[in-house]
């Protein structure tokens, strides 16, 4: 594990007071799905907007240890965090199509990065269309309103306006809890195609997902990583007790 | 839609307030503890409380439209006879002189149109960028200041910020501009923009803040900027919020007389030239006020004032239709939540 994509050193954090976190140890590796499975209230989300600081405007927290992505720190002063963002992508529970159009929801991102050139644009919103598994179901009304789409189709949208961006790491947070066993079956596949150029941290909505997904599995309890386990030899081989109990079932 | 949360909210406190007024009139138990007696008499005395509120809420209700029905009525008793009474081309014409039977209102029309466009092309930036600073980046202290201090502004009386526009705004144009007078369309534009501001800062402020808190992140992970997610997507999301907003701070801005009487100079002349914007103008409500006084009760003159009014009316009522109508076909769209 030397040439982790990102390192999670030593990560305690608290919102006004109350722990979210405590002195959470995780190495990511590049061009693998890792997964942070638990019960709610263990800290998954928090870490995962940890990762591309989406927390920095939230009021009153406290936080100790460090998050290197490519060996920086990404808490170092001076850090450009919408360059940051840019190369940590993230998609959210709920899908959210912003405004607009479908094909404005897709270039959106890369124009606020100072993407100008029509041809680049078109280019970027089919690459990421077709990444995201979607291409073939709007090519034909990329100018209609984009929540005027399926839920399902909503989400991988989000993705593609993630993937419009380039970049190097996708954050999902719990993607598939809002959708149909079928459209979740769509966002998983693309996430296997996904894996050969990003490294992926997703937080499933459930242990069967973290175990279809997962090449990387991570176990958060209360704030807490009690552990990580290469592929799915956590779901059957596990070495914490409390982990065992939570995969058969017994608790969360 | 904010404004109709707001209504709701009103709404259940104003039940509420009413519940409480209705069993202590009457002495009886509050209605949650009349619910938990199971014997028959309190069954029915939670009954006929239910129904005694249900009825006073109703009444309430229907007699609020059956006011405005009322008063509608009576300004199309008083003013539809001066359609007959004056031709049009006369009523339409460029000449106001009630003395000499001369009744053109157009002079007052575009007098109030100016002044209320003029004053929103000047409230309407400084209201929007206001609410965004203290919806989106105002410290949360700042916020609980600035907050009842815009609630405050709306609280002046009109006739006091008349005082400060001719004793302070108008003198300073004078001087600046070298015009004869400093009463002008600018200087009750000003005035207006500042009365407005109140409304439209309150209203847009709300707005934003119901935009859901993923739609900033949904930004900011985006890899925007803090600027570029409040101007690319929080003030997009809430843009039927602030069009509302503005149509509120117009609705206040055309009906205001006070203020606008006493420091637009009141002369009615038509204001199509280069420099109407730096002259006297006269507003349809300033008309109403000043000479209501003193006309006799069902005259031509008399007609034609409540005449303006029925103007007056129906120009509001297309402003807000007009609002209505674009908040309701971007909805089709699908551009908004």
């Amino acid at each position: 594990m030397v040439d982790a994509k990102i390192r999670i050193q030593q990560l305690s954090y608290a919102y006004a007071g109350e722990e979210a976190l405590r002195n959470v140890t995780l190495d990511v590796q590049a061009n693998a799905i890792t997964a942070l499975f638990g019960p709610a209230g263990g800290g998954k989300t928090t870490l995962l907007r940890l990762i591309n600081r989406l927390n920095d405007l939230v009021e009153e927290t406290s936080m100790r240890g460090s998050i290197l992505l490519d060996g920086e720190d990404i808490y170092a002063p001076g850090t450009d965090v919408p360059e940051l963002r840019r190369r940590v992508g993230m998609v959210f529970a709920l899908p959210l199509p912003l405004p607009g159009t479908i094909r404005e929801n897709v270039v959106c991102g890369p124009q606020l990065a100072g993407v100008r050139d029509w041809a680049r644009l078109e280019e970027i919103l089919e690459r990421s269309l077709a990444q995201a598994a979607l291409w073939n179901e709007v090519k034909d009304r990329l100018d209609s309103p984009a929540i005027a789409l399926s839920g399902g189709q909503q989400q991988r949208l989000c993705i593609a306006r993630s993937l419009a961006l380039e970049p190097e790491v996708l954050l999902l947070d719990e993607p598939t809890s809002g959708l149909d066993p079928i459209s979740t079956g769509k966002v998983e596949e693309s996430l296997f195609e996904l894996k050969q150029q990003y490294t992926i941290v997703i937080v499933p909505h459930s242990v069967q997902q973290a175990a279809r997904v997962a090449d990387y599995a991570a176990f958060f309890l209360m704030g807490e990583l009690i552990e990580v386990q290469e592929g799915n030899q956590i779901f059957t081989t596990p070495r914490d007790q409390r982990t065992e109990d939570y995969v058969t079932g017994r608790f969360g | 839609m904010p404004t109709n949360q707001g209504k709701r909210g009103t709404f259940a406190r104003i039940t509420r307030a009413l519940t409480s007024l209705v069993t202590l009139c009457s002495g009886m138990t509050p209605l949650s503890e009349a619910m938990t007696q199971t014997d028959k008499s309190g069954v029915s005395r939670t009954r006929w409380v239910e129904f005694a509120i249900e009825g006073a809420i109703r009444l309430l209700g229907f007699s609020t439209i059956g006011f405005v029905l009322l008063i509608f009525l009576f300004l199309l008793r008083e003013g539809l006879p001066i359609f007959y009474e004056v031709p049009l081309g006369n009523l339409f014409g460029t000449r106001w002189y009630p003395t000499f039977d001369l009744f053109g209102t157009l002079p007052l029309i575009l007098g109030s149109i100016l002044v209320t466009v003029t004053a929103i092309v000047i409230a309407l930036p400084l209201g929007v960028a206001t609410a965004v600073f203290v919806s989106e980046i105002a410290p949360h202290w700042a916020r609980e200041v600035l907050k009842p201090m815009i609630e405050v502004l709306a609280g002046i009386p009109s006739v006091v910020l008349g005082f400060f526009g001719m004793h302070f705004v108008a003198p300073v144009i004078r001087s600046i501009l070298g015009a004869p007078t400093g009463l002008t369309v600018f200087a009750g534009a000003l005035i207006l923009a500042y009365m407005a501001l109140p409304t439209i800062i309150s209203v847009a402020e709300d707005a934003l803040d119901t935009v859901p808190k993923s739609y900033r992140d949904a930004g900011l992970a985006m890899g925007a900027t803090q600027w570029q997610t409040i101007w690319k997507v929080v003030v997009p999301a809430a843009r039927s919020g602030i069009l509302m907003a503005v149509m509120l701070g117009m609705g206040r801005a055309i009906g205001e007389t006070m203020a606008v009487m006493m420091v637009t100079g009141n002369a009615a002349r038509v204001p199509l030239s280069l420099d109407s914007l730096f002259r006297p103008a006269r507003t349809m409500t300033a008309t109403i006020a000043a000479e209501m006084g003193e006309v006799a009760q069902g005259s031509t003159h008399y007609h034609a004032l409540f005449g303006i009014g029925i103007i007056l009316f129906l120009l509001t009522f297309l402003i807000n239709l007009t609002a209505a109508s674009a908040i309701f076909h971007k909805r089709r769209r699908g551009g908004l939540r």
